[in-house]
C-alpha cells in the first residue's frame, strides 16, 4: 500500500506521540487511498482517537509527519487550518450534539456559518441531508428527543452538509443496538461511494469493519500491529492481531495497566 | 510543603489573573461586527438577563423595604425621618443597587453560564465545533460575554426602581409619610449624573467581570461532572469576590 503516495488522501510518516511521559505512538505510518474506507482499529487507550486528532490538527506530534492531500497538517497556521477543516466531515463518539439547536439547525450549522446560501437552499440542503440518513420529519425535534442511533444519523448528516472530500469517524457505532448499527454501516458506505470521499473509521467493531473496510490498520502497544484487507487480517498469523481480531484474552495484548514497578503489591 | 511548592502556590492567582486577561483578550480579537454575532449576544441577554428579571425585581423591592424600614429607625432618633429618601437614593444607587444585582447576577446566571459551556465541553460539542471550523470562542464565550456586559447595567437600573418602589410603599404606606417630602428630598439631594449614572458604569464593570470569570471557568472546566460543579462553584466565589474588591477600588478612585 505504501507505493500508492500519489493516491493517497492521507499520508501519515514515523509519527511519534507522548502523553506525559507516556509513550501512545511510536513510529506509526500509514497510507489511506483516496476513495476508500479504512478502519483504524485496536485496543481501548491504544491511541486510535489520537490518530484522528494529529489528522485534524488537534495535536502536534512530537517526531513525524501527517500530510492530507499533500499538505503537512502540523505546520498549518491557524487560518489553513481552519480551511483545512471546512474541507472534513467528522462524526465524534457521541455525536456531539448542539443541545440547545434543533435537528435541523443542527444540521445547518455548518452551512450558516461557512456559506452566504440563501435561506431556502440551506432548507433544501438540510432537508436533503437529513432524508439520506433517514430522519425526514425529525427537523423540528430537539437532540434529547432522539435515540442514541438517530442522534448519530443527524451527526453524519451534519458531518456531510458541507460535502466533505475526507470523513473521518470516532468509533462510530459504539453504544448502539445491532439494527443502529449496521444503520450506520450501511450509511457509511452509500455515503462514501456516492460522493466519492475517503473515510477513516477509528474503532473496535471487528465483525461490522470486516465487512465495511477496506483496508485495516491494527494498533497495539503503541505500533502498527498488522495491516491488510480485513478478510487476510482475520487469517493472521501475527499472535497481537489474531488475539484481537478473535477478541481472546490471552495474548499479547495485555489486560492490566502497565503500573510503574514498585507500585502496590497484591502480597504485601 | 516544600518553599519552591509554597511560592508557586503562592503565586497561582498571578497566573490565573493572566490566563483570564488572555481569554479576555482572546474573546475581543475574535469580535466581528457581523449579523451572527448581533443575533447570538441578543439571544444570550435574553437568556442570561431577561431571565433574570424577575428575582432582580423580587430582591430590589424588599431591598427598598427594609432600606427604608431601617434609615426611619436611625433617622427618627434626631427627629429626621423625612430624610429617609435621601438616605435610601443615595446609598441605594452609589453602592446597593450595583453590587446585589452584581452577586445576584453572579448566582443566578454567572453558574448558569459556567455549567452551560462547561457541560458542552464536557460532551464534545466544543471540540465538534472546533472541527466543523467554527471558533467556541467567537460563537460561544463572546456572545455570553457581552450579554453579561450589556444585562447587568440594565438589571441594576431595575432593581434601583424597584427598590426606591419598595422604600416609597414602606415610608409613605405602612409609616405614613409626607409623600411630597419625599420625592422632593429625593429630586434635590441625589444626583442623576453621580450617584445615578456612577452606580451604573459600576455595574457595567461588575457586568463584565462576572460574565468573564463565568466563560473562563466554563470553557476551562475539566469534562467531568466533578469538573462542570468546580467550575460553578469557582464561578460565583472568584466573581463575588471580585465584585467586591473592584467596588471597592473604583469608589475610592472615582468619588
Amino acid at each position: 500500500m505504501s507505493n500508492q503516495t500519489s493516491e493517497c488522501a492521507i499520508r501519515i510518516r514515523d509519527l511519534v506521540f507522548h502523553r506525559g511521559d507516556r509513550l501512545i505512538l511510536d513510529h506509526v505510518s500509514m497510507d489511506i487511498p483516496r476513495g476508500s474506507i479504512v478502519a483504524i482499529m485496536g485496543p481501548s487507550g491504544v491511541g486510535k482517537t489520537t490518530i484522528l486528532r494529529l489528522i485534524t490538527g488537534q495535536l502536534v506530534p512530537d517526531h513525524g509527519v501527517v500530510e492530507v492531500n499533500g499538505q503537512p497538517v502540523s505546520s498549518m497556521s491557524r487560518k489553513s487550518l481552519q480551511q483545512f477543516r471546512k474541507g472534513i466531515g467528522i462524526l465524534l463518539q457521541n455525536g456531539a450534539l448542539f443541545t440547545d439547536l434543533t435537528v435541523f439547525e443542527n444540521v445547518a450549522t455548518p452551512l450558516r456559518e461557512h456559506s452566504t446560501l440563501p435561506e431556502p437552499l440551506i432548507r433544501r440542503l438540510v432537508m436533503l441531508k437529513l432524508h439520506a440518513v433517514g430522519l425526514g420529519g425529525t427537523e423540528e425535534l430537539m437532540p434529547d428527543q432522539l435515540s442514541g442511533g438517530m442522534a448519530r444519523r443527524v451527526a453524519l448528516a451534519r458531518a456531510v452538509v458541507m460535502d466533505p472530500g475526507l470523513m473521518l469517524y470516532d468509533e462510530p457505532m459504539s453504544g448502539l443496538d445491532p439494527i443502529a448499527v449496521s444503520t450506520i454501516g450501511r450509511l457509511m458506505r452509500e455515503t462514501n461511494d456516492a460522493l466519492g470521499l475517503t473515510s477513516v473509521v477509528v474503532t473496535h467493531n471487528v465483525r461490522q469493519m470486516s465487512k465495511l473496510a477496506d483496508y485495516c490498520y491494527i494498533l497495539a502497544d503503541a505500533r502498527i500491529a498488522g495491516e491488510g484487507p480485513p478478510g487476510e487480517l482475520l487469517d493472521s498469523k501475527n499472535p497481537a492481531v489474531n488475539q484481537f481480531m478473535k477478541g481472546q484474552v490471552d495474548g499479547p495484548i495485555h489486560f492490566h495497566f502497565d503500573a510503574e514497578p514498585g507500585g502496590w503489591n497484591l502480597l504485601q | 510543603m516544600t518553599d519552591s511548592a509554597k511560592i508557586a502556590a503562592a503565586l497561582r492567582p498571578l497566573g490565573d489573573t493572566g490566563r483570564i486577561g488572555l481569554f479576555l483578550l482572546r474573546m475581543l480579537g475574535s469580535l466581528r461586527p457581523t449579523r451572527s454575532t448581533l443575533v447570538n449576544t441578543l439571544q444570550q441577554t435574553y437568556l442570561v438577563g431577561a431571565r433574570s428579571l424577575v428575582i432582580i425585581m423580587i430582591c430590589g423591592f424588599f431591598v427598598g423595604m427594609v432600606l427604608a424600614l431601617q434609615a426611619i429607625n436611625a433617622l427618627e432618633q434626631f427627629g429626621a425621618s423625612d430624610q429617609v429618601s435621601l438616605l435610601v437614593g443615595k446609598s441605594l444607587f452609589r453602592e446597593l443597587g450595583p453590587v446585589l444585582t452584581a452577586l445576584l447576577f453572579a448566582g443566578r446566571a454567572g453558574t448558569s453560564i459556567a455549567a452551560e459551556i462547561g457541560l458542552m465541553k464536557a460532551t464534545g460539542q466544543l471540540d465538534a465545533m472546533e472541527l466543523m471550523a467554527i471558533d467556541p470562542v467567537e460563537r460561544i464565550a463572546l456572545p455570553r460575554f457581552l450579554a453579561g456586559l450589556l444585562s447587568v447595567p440594565l438589571l441594576t437600573a431595575m432593581f434601583n426602581a424597584l427598590a426606591i418602589l419598595g422604600a416609597v410603599v414602606f415610608s409613605l404606606g405602612v409609616m405614613g409619610l409626607d409623600s411630597g417630602i419625599f420625592w422632593s428630598k429625593l429630586q434635590t439631594g441625589v444626583y442623576f449624573d453621580q450617584d445615578f449614572m456612577g452606580g451604573i458604569w459600576k455595574s457595567l464593570v461588575f457586568g463584565g467581570l462576572i460574565s468573564l470569570v463565568a466563560v473562563y471557568f466554563g470553557y476551562h472546566a475539566r469534562p467531568t461532572g466533578a469538573g462542570v460543579g468546580s467550575a460553578t462553584t469557582n464561578t460565583v466565589v472568584l466573581s463575588s469576590v471580585l465584585v467586591l474588591i473592584f467596588d471597592f477600588i473604583m469608589t475610592s478612585f472615582f468619588t
